[in-house]
């Protein structure tokens, strides 16, 4: 089975709120001082997905990002990982694409590939957390598309896959090649090995511009976005915490009973 | 793109009634459509739906679309899909309202591909700027440390997902009047490209987080499946129930259907117990409305102390025991 897992470059999500800075005049996020940018953990779950895939049905893993010169970074984590090939789409075009913009130029490079069962994306890029490139690309690509998934097997040569629900699960099943996007119910990712990070670090990884892809000009870039963003700020905390305490904390618990009482909330 | 006009929610109906999340959405749309002076209509899919369609004109919607006898929660996405793409050549709305759930999730993105739409995703205010008429989008973005505000000023329809508590629940009135349209729309059924082959609903035993008015969490803090029989037992006495946070889950102490936050539940008890809890924004996302929010962390520093109303710094081992003998006693 041929997977391509499309994986994005993103600043840590992970990071103590204090950490996280804007700068309100230009609309940007301030990246974080000496925390470097990660793999967008749910891609990183996707490649885990087809790592799993390949283990129990053989095949090739190639990555997809797009991004700036940086972004190749996480292509070789996933390389690291045990995937086998990773394209970087890199082109001072492609600078401030929205959703649509990334998924065609991801869909473009796709078609080029050509030779893939299964298209897997993260259910969401956590910078962002815009949840539209996996559902644009497979209406791009004519693939169908299963979200959120938590398990994917082969089943009599058909996919079937676990979508997690809010309140339980749903089981589909779609004929190759599908697209799916990963939710973190797929579990911990894998850790490369020492070996795999080494290998990864020497492998050179080709870099695709717009010309490669034969991009369309008018849909890549700021001006092809849909949207635009009129304000970007950080949401203002008024509250302010009354901090319960005692000698023990028994004795602060019991204040703290006392205290929602007297506030009619037990 | 003159012939764009008004707001269309793709709505949901459960056991006969509309849902608690679209009665959020027709509250937002009611807003939206008074201020742009233009018609709020819905689109109800699903069996026995017509008592669910006055139910909805009850709540503020002016024309009620009806898809009558298809088993709305067990078709496949393509197919509601091609549904509402059939509502939207007749109903030409420029604002699209979905609910971020499951279905929404699911199908507004898809809709969006297919229609040459704006989407924003997950929600949480929409305004109609007075100078300009745009649709402003808030939206919570890096995981909640921040918020975004969006236009899409010169594409047609606008579609956003609205996120869960982001409004109050629309109350009924009967006086209210509006139209009800059935609608007959044959599927081709070639479009359809997957098959649903089962849906399981994990029946949870007691309250359900949406609808509790108390909830004791626990997280990466209570170090193991044990610990939340302490949590369970204080639950019990402010009738109340279990949430946990992304950590509890990935490590298998207890159901990843509990989980509260960006990717989980949204709640907005009256009570929000959080222990051993860090306070991350993706978890805050599904919190933050509590009307009271009581933090109990060993680490003085923790950010959940910014988010809440009461806080204990301490062991949750000391603290909870005698909290639960307190709050028996004075439940007396
Ligand atoms: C893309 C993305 C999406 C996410 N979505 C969600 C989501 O939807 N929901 C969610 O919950 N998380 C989500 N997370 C994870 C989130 O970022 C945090 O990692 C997580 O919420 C931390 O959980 P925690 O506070 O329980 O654990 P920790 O961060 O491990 O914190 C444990 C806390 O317990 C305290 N503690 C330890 N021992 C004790 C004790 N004995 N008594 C009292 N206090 C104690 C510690 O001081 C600490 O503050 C997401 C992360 C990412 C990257
Ligand atoms: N720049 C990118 N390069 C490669 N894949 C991407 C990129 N942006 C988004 N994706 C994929 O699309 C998923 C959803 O992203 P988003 O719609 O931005 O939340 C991610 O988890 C990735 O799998």
């Amino acid at each position: 089975m041929n997977i391509i897992v499309c994986v994005k470059q993103i600043p840590d999500p992970e990071i103590p709120p204090v950490k996280f800075k804007l700068d309100t005049e230009s609309r940007c996020v301030v990246p974080p001082e000496g925390i470097p940018p990660v793999i967008n953990p749910y891609d990183e779950q996707a490649v885990e997905l087809a790592l799993r895939l390949k283990e129990k049905h053989g095949g090739k893993i190639t990555i997809l990002t797009t991004g700036n010169e940086s972004a190749s970074g996480v292509v070789k984590h996933a390389l690291s990982l045990g995937a086998d090939e990773g394209i970087a789409l890199t082109d001072k075009a492609f600078e401030g694409s929205d959703s649509f913009s990334t998924a065609y130029i991801l869909s473009q490079a796709v078609r080029i590939i050509r030779d893939y069962d299964l298209v897997l994306c993260g259910r969401q890029a956590a910078d962002w957390d815009e949840s539209l490139v996996g559902a644009i690309l497979a209406e791009n690509l004519g693939l169908p598309l299963v979200t959120l998934a938590e398990t994917v097997d082969v089943v009599d040569g058909e996919l079937k896959v676990k979508r997690v629900t809010l309140d339980g699960y749903q089981v589909f099943s779609v004929s190759f090649p599908a697209l799916v996007t990963v939710s973190h119910e797929v579990g911990q990712p894998r850790l490369p090995s020492g070996w795999g990070i080494v290998s990864a670090s020497r492998r050179q990884i080709p870099v695709w511009d717009a010309k490669d892809i034969k991009a369309d000009p008018a849909k890549i870039g700021f001006d092809a976005s849909r949207r635009k963003l009129v304000k970007l700020f950080i949401p203002k905390r008024e509250k302010k915490c009354e901090m319960i305490e005692g000698k023990t904390t028994a004795e602060a618990s019991v204040k703290l009973a006392e205290r929602l009482r007297q506030e009619g909330v037990i | 793109m003159a012939e764009y006009k008004g707001i269309l929610i793709c709505g949901e109906v459960r056991e006969g009634k509309i849902t608690t999340i679209t009665r959020e959405l027709i509250t937002t749309g009611r807003k939206l459509s008074d201020d742009l002076n233009q018609r709020l209509s819905i689109l109800l899919i699903g069996e026995n739906i017509q008592e669910a369609a006055k139910e909805a004109v009850f709540f503020g919607v002016d024309v009620v679309y009806t898809v009558d006898d298809i088993p709305f929660a067990e078709s496949p996405p393509e197919q509601y899909l091609a549904l509402v793409s059939n509502i939207f050549q007749k109903a030409a709305p420029s604002i699209v309202l979905f609910g971020q759930a499951d279905m929404g999730r699911d199908i507004a993105p898809r809709l969006a591909a297919r229609l040459g739409a704006s989407i924003c995703m997950d929600c949480v205010e929409l305004a109609i700027d007075p100078e300009t008429r745009s649709l402003l989008q808030s939206k919570p973005v890096y995981g909640g440390n921040a918020v975004a505000v969006w236009a899409s000023d010169d594409v047609q329809p606008q579609i956003v997902t609205m996120r869960p508590r982001a409004a109050a629940p629309a109350e009924p009135d009967p006086s209210r009047e509006g139209e009800i349209l059935p609608v007959a729309v044959k599927i081709d059924e070639s479009v359809i490209k997957s098959i649903l082959i089962e849906t399981v609903k994990e029946e949870v035993k007691g309250i359900r987080l949406d609808e509790a008015k108390v909830i004791v969490a626990g997280g990466g803090g209570i170090d193991g499946k044990e610990g939340f029989e302490l949590l369970k037992e204080l639950a019990q006495i402010l009738g109340g129930t279990i949430g946990i946070t992304r950590v509890p889950c990935d490590e298998g102490w207890m159901p990843a259907g509990l989980e509260i936050g960006q990717t989980g539940h949204v709640v907005n008890p009256d009570l929000y117990v959080a222990v051993g809890i860090s306070g991350a924004p993706q978890h805050l996302a599904g919190c933050s409305g509590s009307k009271c929010l009581v933090a109990i962390n060993k680490n003085p520093e923790a950010h959940i102390f910014e988010e809440a109303d009461f806080g204990i710094v301490g062991d949750y081992r000391e603290a909870l025991p005698p909290l639960i003998e307190k709050c028996k006693a004075l439940k007396k």
